[in-house]
């Protein structure tokens, strides 16, 4: 992240100097700031939401229960994770959040999950490779039906909006795939 | 179908709250207690994630508001057009990574002035629903747990990305 973080200002910068953008770069630095602010403090409340939510399974061993029941699916691909470790729910309820497409329940289920996992790890600077697994299943965003795209499309009258949702499944599970293989691939390399 | 799926994902949640709150209960779980009690985790952890998130903001809409963004459009334009690829996909393919907001933006704007039945539209509208943004991804859940050496990690999420877009413009091809 370092490096791209220092990519994407310095050529910014030399880019507004050479176009003349100066004043529509600083600009543009502040809505930057601006909308981290708003998008943190609408991740305040539904994070503290869900965070209330999980402590009642926490608290209830529920956690327990659904790790035990999706452990046999869950430890296929993330095998660093023993027993009934409650890493395995975060995930699994992060993963069906996902599936359905209900992303203010995705993200916080997500974080728990992240933190879960930090548990498991030895060196807490450094991520470890189920972590990382579980972020590459995120970013390729698995959902059954895209109804925000759905909705877009019907609004400008598409012939059959919803056409579009057995081609979106098919390439996201192809390319969440084709994702965890580069992954496992540069494991190996990188061993 | 898709109606069936819709009102699943609407019952979804209200259940899922009443099963953990009758569960507790049932275990004499204080529900209430225990709601307020991880709910106090949640301004930390999002205390924890704002810098991340304003440092990955601040670069992505300084790369924009500086012209960067659309020099490398123009440069990506040139590279692909002889592919057939329209430039509409790769304006998406370009922006979905950085912004999520900014992509449902541009994808409202593709089938507004291309058409809801486009080519265009049908590859954008694709590219939508199997990428998430992720430099925001990232930010968000490095943060979270505070990961400063993310290994190859970012590599990995930006080859996916290639992958996903030529993805998706071949399933729009094969299906329509």
């Amino acid at each position: 992240m370092n490096w791209v973080w220092l990519i994407l200002l310095s050529v910014s910068v030399v880019f507004a100097i050479a176009t003349g953008n100066l004043e529509a770069f600083t600009k543009s630095i502040f809505d930057g700031a601006k909308a981290a602010v708003e998008i943190s403090l609408f991740l305040l409340g539904i994070v503290s939401v869900w965070m209330g939510i999980t402590k009642i399974l926490e608290d209830s061993g529920l956690i327990h229960r659904i790790a035990h029941l999706f452990r046999p699916v869950i430890s296929r691909l993330f095998r660093g994770i023993p027993g009934d470790h409650p890493a395995i729910s975060a995930i699994t309820l992060n993963v069906l959040a996902n599936l359905f497409g209900l992303g203010n329940a995705a993200t916080p289920l997500g974080i728990k999950a992240m933190q879960e996992l930090d548990t498991l790890n030895p060196d807490k600077e450094k991520i470890t490779f189920e972590m990382m697994i579980f972020i590459v299943i995120n970013t390729a965003s698995i959902q059954l039906i895209p109804f925000t795209v759905i909705g877009i499309l019907a609004t400008f009258g598409a012939a059959n909006p919803a056409a579009i949702a057995l081609p979106t499944l098919i390439a996201t599970v192809v390319s969440a795939s084709a994702a965890l293989l580069v992954l496992f691939a540069f494991r190996r390399l990188l061993k | 179908m898709i109606e069936y799926v819709n009102y699943v994902s609407l019952l979804i949640i209200p259940l899922f709250i009443l099963f953990t709150i009758l569960y507790g209960s049932a275990r004499k779980v204080r529900v209430y207690d225990s709601f307020v009690a991880g709910a106090k985790e949640g301004p930390k952890i999002v205390l924890s994630i704002f810098p991340y998130l304003l440092a990955i903001f601040v670069a992505i809409k300084g790369f924009q508001g500086s012209g960067a963004f659309d020099y490398l459009k123009s440069w990506f334009y040139q590279l692909f057009a002889g592919l057939g690829i329209p430039i509409e996909v790769i304006s998406m393919a370009i922006m979905k990574p950085l912004s999520g907001s900014a992509s449902t933006a541009l994808f409202t704007d593709i089938v507004k002035s291309a058409g809801p039945d486009s080519m265009a539209a049908i590859m954008t509208a694709i590219i939508m629903g199997s990428a998430e943004s992720t430099f925001y991804v990232l930010a968000v859940y490095l943060g979270a747990v505070n990961i400063r050496n993310s290994r190859y990690l970012v590599p990995v999420c930006l080859i996916a990305d290639l992958i996903g877009i030529v993805v998706a413009v071949i399933v729009a091809r094969a299906f329509f």
